[in-house]
């Protein structure tokens, strides 16, 4: 177990670097680079963005500049915002929870749907239902995330009232119960693509698992059907999907800036919207590499946690 | 003991198991047709219809649809939303299919080298690959797009620069698999190339999986237009797309909804279609179906 959690860890070490690479490389594609900022100012001289390229150094080569950059992402200097002159880090944190509380309650509603479709279809395969959700889930698959915000606004908020259109709160009222009323809108229309994804995994998942010959021994014993699914195959399938939580983390980071626009919620999706509007450079940098930052520690969580719950990896 | 049916050998390619196994799939029929329809809609229609996709006509401005000759609507300038839908499915097809063309291109090129080479160039490639996946691909998007200038073209090659890692991955894994096989043994035997090993022998026998990933990534690549134009980093007006169109149908969405119920469905149908299709493809493509 150990020599597989150090590899693991190596592995992740790796791909940050070669994500802190990727990250170097876009910052630098930027119009104007790290002065970009200043390449509007009517007051900048040539002389002038000459002096602080020499400060900033910028003249450097490219590796020496990667290097003292990534130096400064280990340390927590992450820069300081264009626009209001605070560390990208604080501008990051504020906007954290309202992310992670759409990001979390999403994938809730996700997988409790998700993995209740997948296993009613596996077990009722070829049914009016396993066709039927074969069919949604194709096509929720193909729904623009943004487009399917819309039309739920003009339904539920703009012709039944029944809830509002935006927002994480009302102001003036801050209770639970009204982040909840803010919170159901965009969880769901987050969670679409991922009821989609994970029907179908589970589906796959749970008709590799009921095909093992230990369900053949269950039922041989005489264990209910019930029983035989509850306690045997669903553990089992639940095991690829933990994995596969982790590999889905980019993309309910892509759903959920999308999902934050259209329904104004104050994430880190919106903030990135905003800051590339502004073209506060050192936050969309911070953003960027803080999602990749993220999805490779959540892979790695998610790795770590199967080879604890299943002994076949850890003792291979 | 189960007897083995002997199958009709195929002698013209339309009698293949392939061709009949994809056309008894229904769900990508109806794809197939759907978007055939849509693109002949967008290619034949706004020669059709009455109006011109660029006329601002601002005594007709927001008319619902299916109420006037305006068949479904005008939008706030007054320009008629049918010609434009079928303008703008004009640019979002032909972004799609040509963000899939380089990315099939890059992902199949990477994708051999790594799966046959194997060793430390396949590894590196492969963590090149996995290092790209870690982004979230709309951040990576919008960044490249404020980046770069966003003119169709360069849209066009930034959604393959993001779509291309998905095929690499598949291309990777089948030839890695099939690098095994005796045709490639003999191959060698025979003093064949490297290259043309790697592109002659095994390439062909990859091609189901990387059809499959073709339409996948045509679907995908049309919804990533979509996204990135609604955010208004992608499509730039007065050149309609799809997502553009939905842009600015936020704020009239209660006096207006028409103005985005309609690009969406279209963009639902095209990207279903594709989804379809990819689906049918797999089924008929699948290898362990075969009797023989």
């Amino acid at each position: 177990m150990p020599a597989f959690l150090l590899k693991r860890f190596a592995q992740s070490i790796v791909l940050l670097v070669i994500v802190s690479i990727i990250g170097f490389v876009v910052l630098n594609l930027i119009p104007g680079g790290p002065l970009a900022q200043f390449a509007l100012d009517p007051g900048m001289t040539e002389a002038d963005k000459a002096r602080l390229a020499e400060q900033l150094g910028l003249n450097r080569p490219l590796l020496v500049q990667y290097f003292d950059w990534a130096w400064r992402l280990l340390q927590g200097d992450w820069g300081i915002s264009f626009r209001d002159g605070n560390p990208v880090l604080t501008v990051i944190g504020r906007h954290l929870f309202a992310t992670f509380l759409l990001m979390g309650s999403s994938t809730v509603i996700a997988i409790a749907i998700g993995t209740w479709i997948g296993i009613r279809g596996a077990t009722h395969r070829y049914s009016t239902f396993d066709y039927a959700a074969t069919v949604g889930a194709m096509v929720a698959l193909s729904i623009p995330t943004f487009w399917f915000g819309l039309i739920g606004i003009y339904v539920f908020s703009l012709k039944l009232g029944w809830l509002p259109a935006g927002n994480m709160y009302s102001i003036g009222d801050g209770s639970v119960l009204d982040y909840l009323h803010h919170l159901i809108m965009p969880s769901v229309v987050l969670a679409l693509v991922h009821i989609a994804v994970w029907s179908r995994y589970m589906r796959t998942a749970t008709l590799d698992a009921i095909s093992q010959e230990f369900v053949k021994t269950a039922r041989a014993k005489g264990v209910t059907e019930r029983r035989v699914l509850m306690k045997h195959v669903v553990g089992n399938a639940l095991l690829p999907m933990i994995t596969l939580a982790g590999v889905q983390l980019p993309s309910i980071l892509t759903g959920a800036l999308v999902t934050e626009t259209v329904f104004t919620w104050p994430g880190m999706g919106r903030l990135f919207l905003d800051s590339l509007g502004y073209s506060d450079y050192p936050v969309v940098m911070g953003l960027l590499m803080f999602s990749a930052i993220l999805t490779i520690a959540g892979n790695l969580v998610a790795d770590i946690v199967v080879a604890l719950v299943d002994p076949r990896i850890r003792l291979a | 003991m189960t007897t083995l049916t002997a199958t009709h050998s195929p002698s013209r390619w339309w009698q293949s198991r392939v061709l009949r196994r994809f056309l008894s799939h229904r769900l990508a029929l109806l794809g197939l047709l759907m978007i055939t329809l849509l693109t002949l809609a967008c290619v034949v229609g706004p020669y059709l219809l009455p109006y011109d996709s660029l006329y601002i006509d601002l005594r007709a401005r927001f008319a619902p649809p299916f109420a006037s000759d305006h068949y479904l609507g005008t939008d706030p300038l007054g320009r008629d939303i049918a010609a434009r839908l079928f303008m703008a499915g004009r640019i979002s097809l032909l972004v799609g299919f040509f963000a899939m063309v380089l990315s099939i291109f890059v992902g199949t090129l990477v994708g051999v080298i790594a799966g046959y080479r194997g060793g430390w160039i396949s590894a590196v490639l492969m963590r090149t690959v996995d290092g790209f996946l870690s982004y979230p691909t709309i951040f990576l998007l919008l960044a490249l797009a404020a980046a770069l200038k966003p003119s169709p073209v360069m849209i066009t090659i930034i959604i393959a620069v993001t779509s291309w890692m998905e095929v690499a991955r598949i291309v990777e894994a089948e030839v890695r698999s099939l690098k095994e096989r005796e045709f490639v043994l003999a191959g060698r035997m025979l003093g064949l190339g490297r290259s043309h090993i790697m592109f002659r022998e095994i390439l062909p026998n990859a091609m189901g999986p990387i059809i499959v990933a073709a339409t996948l990534t045509v679907a995908r690549a049309i919804l990533l237009e979509a996204y990135i134009s609604f955010l208004g980093f992608g499509i730039q007006p007065p050149l309609p797309s799809w997502g553009n169109m939905l842009n600015g149908a936020q704020q009239y969405l209660a006096s207006a909804p028409w103005l985005a119920i309609i690009p969406g469905i279209a963009i639902t149908i095209a990207v279903s279609s594709f989804n379809f299709i990819g689906d049918g493809l797999r089924d008929a493509l699948d290898v362990r179906n075969d009797t023989v």
